[in-house]
């Protein structure tokens, strides 16, 4: 197994020069994070928090501190109302599936939107599946916007969660989350309302109380934060039953050892995040417009995915190539040095190109070409040159291969 | 994005990728043939000069062009290396499992590259024939595998605008 990968590295050798765009999927720990995360593998919290010695309580100490953390940076909110899961993925599992298993006597409708993550559109399928809920997707515009008369219309008394993402993983949209909230709470206020903010977490408001929702996923992975660490916000009296089974510790719903560097570096991207806010968002805003009129003004045949104006989140660009396949051109560029992610059946497990980008009106073959880059402090403006000078190349490289012609 | 799936692909794939052989129309080509579409997400074009000899037909050139992943246009430029010099009866009988063993082996997700570009070159050479009214003792009447499987993937695209433009219709 490993050789082959092997001799394809080394095939691939070391680029010159590399820009990482690829947040999406995961992404690098900065040095900050890594030297406060070292010390828990073996010099202090190294056991059990819910065990009664030093190295437990210290433990304990550090998930409380993130807890608090992470609870001020949503609206102040008590602590306690923190879970920490192993990821994104985890979280909306919790949100969703947790609450359907607590409810499953009640059943209903759970309304989620077309272009959610899938660890929100298959949780909720899993529970319409096997626990007798009815799973409805909410279609969007060619923004990604859900209208609210559409809205409207599929939230119902019947309902009885809805999850909706603040901003969108792929296309960047940012969902008019409030209005959405008050349409369902309007129809019914024991409606629990979940929005996944793992991409708007650091880029947008996150205040729980002026959004008025019920849960929160975040994750640690899309702030610089190190994988294998997410959060759920459950607001105090919504009941959940967790879907993973085994000895609970500290998180009564989410059982199995907690991992405390992983806990203790994803508070200080927390806390790196929230530090600047407002410069950093518009730096980074300033490197994306940068990229997405530097390809589009000199990259012929280019579709700018997701909504061009004030719900676009700061970071995102996806953008797609016509008449290149998406990963290919994630080849190509990787053997030059540049890592981003496409929206391409061939990089998929079922070879269906993103449900999101077909969602938004995308054909398949603009789907196929499509590009994802996420910007962040951490890019430079030399960086987004470099793009701009290895990208038209590579896009006319395979353009040239193929006989699918303008 | 939807669901991802490891792809260790050979360095030959890689470096076929990187710098594909007899790529590229072919001005004096007597087949030219294409399988696969935009939607499916992968495409190939085979071009193949034909030269008549007492013993058979001969590929004497044959290349193509190819929108697609790696693997797409890895397998295109292996089989159009593997083909060259063949006789079209011996040519006709490589499968897609020898194009994917000469490349390494494919991942299995990648299979159908693989017969995609075999796809192509057996229509490729079956319509030769019948533009010329000729059915060769060699060339079976049924279609091959790869031949339907390449139909199969072309239909499913078509079958799925079509119901979205009903869809759209009924909402219309």
């Amino acid at each position: 197994m490993s050789g082959r990968v092997r001799e394809l590295l080394r095939f691939h050798g070391n680029p010159p020069k590399e820009v990482y765009y690829d947040i999406e999927n995961s992404g690098f720990v900065p040095k900050e994070v890594i030297d406060v995360m070292l010390p828990y593998f073996n010099s202090i919290g190294y056991g059990h928090p819910a065990i009664t010695h030093k190295p437990g309580w210290e433990a304990l100490e550090a998930i409380y501190e993130a807890k608090e953390a992470l609870a001020r940076t949503i609206g102040n909110v008590d602590p306690e109302e923190i879970i920490f899961t192993h990821s994104g993925t985890e979280s909306n599992n919790l949100a969703i599936l947790g609450y359907a298993l607590r409810n499953r006597a009640r059943r209903g409708k759970i309304v989620v939107s077309s272009i959610e993550h899938l660890s929100v559109v298959f949780p909720a399928q899993h529970a319409s599946e096997l626990l007798g809920f009815k799973a409805v997707l909410v279609p969007v515009d060619d923004n990604g916007l859900i209208d609210p008369e559409v809205f409207k219309a599929y939230v119902d008394r019947e309902t009885v969660l809805v999850s909706i993402q603040l901003v969108n993983h792929e296309i960047g949209t940012i969902q008019r989350l409030r209005e959405l909230v008050d349409i369902a709470k309007d129809v019914n206020p024991d409606i629990v309302f979940h929005t996944d903010a793992a991409d708007a977490y650091g880029w947008v408001q996150v205040d729980v109380k002026k959004l008025n929702v019920d849960m929160m996923t975040i994750s640690s992975h899309k702030i610089h934060g190190p994988r294998g660490v997410g959060a759920l916000y459950v607001r105090s009296g919504i009941e959940l039953e967790s879907p993973l089974k085994g000895q609970l510790s500290v998180e009564r719903l989410w059982p199995g050892v907690e991992n405390i560097p992983l806990i203790a570096g994803f508070k200080k991207a927390v806390e790196i995040t929230f530090n600047g806010f407002d410069s950093r968002i518009d730096y980074v805003r300033r490197l994306r417009d940068k990229l997405i009129k530097g390809i589009t003004s000199t990259v012929p045949h280019t579709l700018v995915n997701g909504p061009l104006n004030e719900y676009r989140v700061a970071n995102n660009a996806n953008i797609s190539f016509l008449f290149v396949e998406g990963e290919a051109l994630t080849i190509e560029l990787s053997l030059n040095g540049i890592y981003v992610s496409s929206g391409s059946a061939c990089s998929s497990r079922v070879l269906e190109p993103s449900h999101v980008l077909l969602a938004i009106g995308r054909k398949h073959e603009e789907a196929h070409g499509s590009i994802l880059f996420k910007l962040t402090r951490y890019h430079k403006e030399e960086d987004v040159d470099y793009t701009l000078e290895v990208l038209p190349k590579a896009v006319e490289r395979l353009r040239a291969v193929s006989p699918w012609k303008p | 994005m939807s669901s991802r799936i490891p792809l260790p692909y050979s360095p030959k794939v890689l470096e076929l990728f990187r710098n594909p052989r007899n790529l590229g129309p072919l001005e004096d080509a007597d087949v030219v043939e294409m399988a696969g579409s935009p939607a499916c997400g992968d495409m190939i074009k085979l071009y193949l000069k034909i030269a008549h000899m007492e013993d058979g037909d001969y590929i004497e050139k044959a290349s193509f062009e190819s929108y697609g992943c790696a693997a797409n246009i890895a397998t295109a430029s292996i089989m159009t290396e593997l083909i060259i010099g063949k006789r079209l009866e011996d040519a006709w009988r490589i499968s897609w499992k020898d194009v994917s063993n000469e490349l390494g082996g494919l991942p299995p997700i990648k299979y159908h590259c693989s017969i995609l570009a075999v796809g192509a070159l057996k229509r490729g050479i079956r319509s030769y024939y019948r533009r010329l009214g000729i059915q060769p003792g060699w060339l079976p009447k049924d279609l091959t595998i790869e031949e339907k499987q390449v139909i199969e993937e072309e239909k499913l695209m078509e079958r799925y605008y079509r119901s979205m433009a009903s869809l759209d219709a009924n909402q219309g």
